[in-house]
């Protein structure tokens, strides 16, 4: 049996951890909330623009953009993969990598297979696997970030695209479902998918009672001009809110691992409590046996 | 006097307005135009640069927008910018800084320098500059 001092060196060093777990899941929470918050803000951006977005779309032709010409051979292939960069959040990553890993090991077995990494754990994985890493983003995933991160990699995506350096593009990220649910998503996001999964996708979002919107717009440009130029943002919005999801997840995530990790320490503390007090009392009678054993040998 | 028409200016991060105006007058990709009650429905890209609007008070406003597009339907005008800032939240420091550092760029013609990115932030820069001053 351990001794009264090892049990009680445990039982503190339990604790700390206890203090340390129950801080990081108060600092998970508090940033799942500004997490959320973005995610809610940018909502009346998103559900506007792919309201306009399906107007134009059906006015415009299959042709409009050479975003969504898919291409014959496809051998080269992005997948660009939200992660955390930091662990600690229980199987959040995990998951994220092996729906990554598992599609690149059925889908692309014969492509070029490059990756963009948002986020320091799956670039781990990356160079661990020896897979081309094409650009890395650090420090977005999890912290407050802008629009603009979502629009120059995207940017950079197109041209790639564009210059035929890549035939396809992937994304793989967190889908934020509810505090409990988080699951890892993939979507295909060049070339586009043809725009009547666009508007019919929209269709789906849309109440009924918004059907009768009234879309015959006068177009300036042109229809297909703007097409052109809302096709490159939309695939921004679609990294942005991956990004935001995925943040989010990860706050969601973390808050959970942390939340089990703090119960986990207070049952040990409990367990390591009961074995304190048997200890302490064996330790107890013991001594008693001794005091009574050398008083009654007095007495003889 | 005419009907008010309801302004809404949306950016990935924040609504910025969402308010009646007498007049809303903004950057389109083939120009300036201007936007009353009633107005066709109409569509259109927007460049950089600054959107002017009467408050219901007569009081002209001015924001920056920076790219994006405008929905424009009888009653309602809606703006979707990838940026936008009301005139009194705009960093002047900042934005000077940033003009500097856009010119440098392009003064240094070198190869890494990305024209497109310097030149339009350059353009951002001075659309900040002159909507304050």
């Amino acid at each position: 049996m351990a001794t009264l001092k090892e049990v009680q060196t445990k039982i503190s060093s339990v604790k700390k951890t206890r203090q340390i777990t129950s801080a990081m899941k108060m600092v998970a929470t508090s940033r799942l909330r500004g997490a959320q918050e973005s995610m809610e803000s940018f909502k009346p951006y998103a559900s506007k623009f792919s309201e306009v977005l399906s107007s134009i779309a059906g006015k415009a032709g299959e042709d409009a953009s050479p975003l969504l010409v898919p291409k014959e051979d496809v051998k080269k292939v992005n997948l660009l993969l939200c992660t955390s960069d930091r662990g600690l959040c229980g199987g959040f990553n995990v998951n994220l990598i092996e729906k990554a890993d598992k599609f690149i090991k059925n889908n692309l077995q014969d492509k070029d297979v490059v990756l963009t990494c948002f986020g320091k754990k799956g670039r781990d994985w990356a160079r661990n696997s020896g897979i081309t890493i094409k650009d890395e983003y650090l420090g977005v995933v999890g912290s407050k970030f802008d629009f603009s991160v979502a629009s120059d990699s995207g940017r950079k995506l197109i041209s790639d695209f564009l210059e035929e350096a890549v035939d396809e593009v992937y994304l793989v990220y967190s889908e934020f479902k509810t505090m409990a649910r988080q699951e890892a998503m993939m979507k295909q996001i060049l070339p586009i998918p043809s725009l009547d999964e666009i508007i019919s996708q929209e269709a789906a979002e849309q109440p009924a009672k918004d059907a009768p919107y009234i879309a015959e717009h006068i177009c300036e440009p042109s229809s297909d001009a703007l097409l052109g130029e809302m096709l490159p943002r939309n695939i921004y919005i679609q990294i942005y809110d991956a990004l935001l999801q995925t943040s989010t997840s990860e706050h969601a995530a973390r808050m959970r691992a942390m939340e089990n990790a703090t119960k986990a320490c207070e049952d040990m503390i409990g367990e390591l409590q009961t074995i304190f007090n048997k200890t302490r009392q064996a330790g107890i009678t013991a001594d008693l046996m001794d005091i009574v054993g050398g008083a009654e040998a007095l007495n003889g | 006097m005419a009907e008010n028409i309801f302004l809404e200016v949306v950016t990935p991060s924040k609504v910025v307005i969402s308010e009646e105006a007498q007049i809303v007058v903004a950057p389109g990709s083939n120009g300036e135009f201007g936007v009353l009650r009633g107005h066709t429905t109409f569509l259109t890209s927007l460049n950089t640069g600054t959107l002017r609007y009467k408050d219901p008070a007569g009081q002209e406003k001015l924001i920056f927008i920076n790219g994006g597009f405008a929905e424009v339907l009888p009653g309602k005008v809606t703006l979707l910018a990838e940026s936008a800032e009301k005139k009194e939240d705009i960093d002047l420091a900042r934005a000077k800084k940033a003009k500097e550092r856009a010119e440098q760029r392009l003064a240094a013609k070198g190869e890494n320098v990305d024209f497109v990115r310097a030149e339009a932030s350059l353009r951002r820069a001075i659309q900040r500059i002159s909507l304050v001053g």
